[in-house]
């Protein structure tokens, strides 16, 4: 990170000059592996991994060569926020898509079975789907309101130059590999780690360049505290980093082929994979979006955090508790009991730091509650908050061994990810969107708040039609698998409980169209919210007013 | 706030966050000690793995035919793992032992059951079956919603790229020799042809290995020849009449 003088752009630099011999290096081993890779998968999905690099090259060209990178000091970064925000909005309508999509191949699996593509079935598209709207859709509201709150929080432009820039472009291209390589069969089949060898080291490098510019900029900070939501957003970059590294050692066939083989087998890396598994839960999609809660929440609702002390309390003990949930993925297998017991014991206690967070988050609309009523962005925060409460209520019940023999490899578990995913998730990151929008682009309020209230009650709806029918499905196929008849039978074959479920299926994709469809009402809105098209100015607008001198 | 503040709320505002450095060594060393406790014993215990005779190394033929399940993501809809409940063992059979999975990289216990476990299918159903039920799974399952992969029948098995996969798991401590590595790829040829010379010898490298032609096509060796030979050596290894659960090293 060199320090840039008073000038507004950094001209070529060392920092250019790394990237460049980074996207140089990855051509070459692109071209190599297009040429003499060991498989078919990998010599196809070179050619695309080049493109990419060749790409990155043409960018860094063409910026460079108009003086390069904006570095004024006397300015936010919020060009990348921009960019953040957009690509948020198209992974997001990419991954809800598929997710539809799946769904309508378990409810409808004739009419959306391609036999002359075995591309797009189910267990190729599945995990298109996951990290679509984790990693893609999930990753970029991340990044994007990371990259903003820290330098509002710390009143200081983000450091690194060509960095944050890096991290980006890296991460979108991360995101593209990944997902090609799924649809090419290129997978570790570990849940949520599905990348191959290649595509994580990419990620690390991202990674690792994400956690510098934070922590630069952190350091940097002219606040003398660092605020609250900053310690999640910074717990989250950190863990992410070390489940990532240690989830992926595996050793490659080739270092020019697709395919790799895991450094822990059978029971050892069950443990490992679901360590890693519950905790991209507890630190992606739970500490960072706890850290957005902590900055857009106050922020839209004009009232101070709840309660500071509380925050403190639930940051470390939500940190330390999380990690040891891990093992209620792995119920009556064949973990040893020991480790079972644990991991069910820590899910329970994880009950009271997840509602710590979630009262942090409630109660900091005391004395602003009638906004519920007026503002459906506000509406959207709070009732993401109530469906973390929940699904953090569940999850626990859920990690008991008895309930758990039952819930256990049933549509329960699809549904509790999904009270998750939806509500909590998805909601708290498009009110951070509809927050975030009009303050970027400097527009009075969003295009539409009418547009607002049909995402907010589409959404809802769908919520509630998915995680209504998961739990009759789940718990009813779980039911289904036990039943025994008069005669000490099991009562039911397996097809059998697979055919009952379909009414639920169908319910589900309806659910999930739903909420697919509020998205795009969303996108539309904030679409022509960029373009300046702002229909209605009220409360929403009278809000922007007070943001400039306060920070 | 408080008339006399505690010391540890005082450090932790006039210290810890006011330090980016000290607060990500912190979230480091809070982070480390719940997978430290959990997972490093299993490396170690001798109890975490049951002691068990039979379970060997995939032949290379189901090694390339479990590479095509993880490539399809049949982990997303079949587990590996069937649980001591009385239901799923009658179910499925003998509860899965950590040893059947000791040279899985990376295991496929599997999350959800969209379709039935798979850790025994070895041996359930014939070699027609699961080629019928490949092409077209309503054919043999009118309730079925999985998907077809008559592809699978129609493409050739990547032969060349056997060597390579089995010396990195033996890098990873599969007890592959390299004499198996060598002969790797006739073994593959082995396997589908049981008038083959090299029958013996292949037994005697993979005891109690399947050896047949698995997709009923002589004159090439597919995708789908290895997804059955993998198929039909599932949950086969262990010989339950000798184990015994009850048995000191076994109680877990």
């Amino acid at each position: 990170m060199t320090a840039v003088a008073a000038g507004k752009k950094t001209g070529f630099d060392y920092n250019a000059m790394a990237v460049l011999v980074i996207c140089i290096a990855g051509a070459v081993w692109a071209l190599l592996a297009a040429a003499i890779g060991a498989d078919a998968a990998m010599r196809t999905h070179a050619w695309l991994i080049l493109a990419g690099f060749l790409a990155g090259i043409a960018i860094l060209t063409g910026v460079y060569s108009n003086g390069g990178i904006d570095v004024d000091k006397r300015e936010y970064n919020e060009s990348i926020v921009r960019y953040g925000v957009i690509a948020s909005m198209f992974w997001a309508i990419v991954g809800m898509l598929v997710g539809v999509i799946i769904a309508s191949q378990l409810a409808w699996p004739t009419v959306f079975q391609f036999e002359a593509f075995p591309e797009l079935n189910f267990g190729r598209l599945r995990p298109v789907h996951t990290s679509g709207v984790i990693f893609a859709f999930g990753g970029n509201v991340l990044i994007a309101t990371s990259f903003y709150v820290v330098q509002r929080t710390s009143r200081v432009r983000l450091a690194g130059g060509v960095w944050p820039w890096f991290v980006f472009w890296g991460y979108q291209f991360f995101i593209v590999v990944a997902a090609t390589g799924y649809l090419l069969g290129i997978t570790q089949s570990k849940e949520y780690a599905e990348p191959e060898w290649y595509a994580d080291i990419w990620l690390t490098l991202v990674w690792v360049a994400y956690l510098l510019v934070f922590l630069v900029t952190l350091a940097r900070r002219k606040e003398p505290h660092i605020y609250v939501a900053n310690w999640f957003y910074l717990a989250f970059i950190v863990t992410i980093a070390l489940l990532h590294l240690i989830n992926n050692l595996a050793m490659p066939a080739d270092w020019f082929g697709s395919r790799s083989y895991s450094a822990f087998a059978g029971v050892q890396d069950a443990m490992t994979q679901w360590w890693y598994g519950h905790n991209a839960v507890g630190f992606f999609l739970t500490a960072g979006f706890l850290g957005i809660m902590y900055y857009f929440i106050p922020k839209r609702a004009e009232r101070p955090v709840f309660s500071y002390r509380l925050s403190i309390v639930h940051f470390w003990a939500l940190i330390f508790i999380y990690i040891w949930a891990g093992p209620h993925h792995l119920h009556y297998t064949a973990l040893p009991e020991w480790t079972q017991t644990l991991g069910m014991t820590f899910s329970i206690m994880l009950l009271m730091p997840s509602w710590g967070g979630m009262i942090n988050g409630l109660m900091t609309l005391s004395g602003a509650w009638d906004k519920l009523r007026t503002d459906p962005v506000i509406r959207m925060l709070v009732v993401s908050v109530a469906f973390y409460g929940m699904a953090t209520f569940e999850g626990p019940v859920m990690g008991i061994r008895a309930v758990n023999s039952l819930s256990h490899y049933t549509d329960w578990t699809i549904g509790h990810v999904h009270s998750g995913a939806l509500g909590w998730v998805g909601f708290i990151s498009f009110g951070a969107i509809y927050c975030l929008v009009p303050w970027l682009w400097k527009r009075k309020s969003m295009f539409s708040r009418a547009l607002i209230e049909w995402h907010f009650w589409l959404a809802t709806l769908g919520i509630l039609l998915y995680i209504t029918s998961m739990w009759v499905s789940g718990i009813m196929q779980g039911l289904m698998w036990r039943a025994y008849n008069e005669l000490g039978f099991l009562e039911y074959s397996f097809i059998e409980t697979v055919e009952a479920m379909q009414p639920y299926y169908i319910i589900r994709a309806a659910g999930g169209l739903l909420y697919l469809a509020g998205a795009l009402l969303m996108a539309w809105n904030v679409y022509k919210t960029i373009r300046g098209d702002v229909a209605d100015v009220e409360e929403v607008a009278a809000q922007q007013t007070l943001q400039k001198p306060a920070e | 706030m408080a008339k006399k503040p505690n010391p540890i709320w005082n450090w932790h505002k006039r210290v810890m966050e006011k330090n980016s450095l000290l607060l990500t060594v912190g979230i480091i060393g809070v982070v480390s000690i719940g997978g430290l406790v959990e997972i490093t014993p299993l490396f170690y215990l001798d109890e975490t793995i049951e002691e068990v005779e039979g379970v060997r190394p995939y032949s290379p033929l189901a090694l390339m035919g479990r590479d095509i399940y993880i490539r399809e993501g049949c982990y997303a809809c079949h587990s590996q793992m069937i649980r001591p409940l009385r239901d799923e063992v009658e179910r499925y059979g003998h509860f899965s032992l950590a040893a059947e999975s000791m040279y899985d990289r990376p295991f496929q216990w599997g999350s959800k059951r969209t379709g039935p476990d798979l850790a025994r299918v070895g041996g359930k159903y014939s070699d027609e079956w699961h080629r019928d039920h490949m092409r077209d799974p309503r054919s043999v399952g009118p309730g079925s919603i999985m998907p077809p992969y008559a592809m699978l029948e129609r493409t050739p098995l990547e032969l060349d790229v056997i060597p390579g996969r089995m010396r990195a798991l033996q890098r990873l401590g599969v007890p592959y020799t390299d004499e198996m590595i060598e002969v790797a790829i006739d073994d593959v040829r082995t396997q589908v042809d049981p008038f083959a010379s090299g029958y013996d010898a292949f037994l005697a490298r993979y005891p109690g290995a399947p050896v047949r032609n698995f997709d009923g096509n002589e004159r090439v060796i597919t995708e789908l020849d290895a997804m059955i030979a993998y198929l039909q050596v599932l949950g086969t290894m262990v010989d339950f009449s000798t184990y015994e659960a009850d048995a000191d090293a076994n109680l877990r």
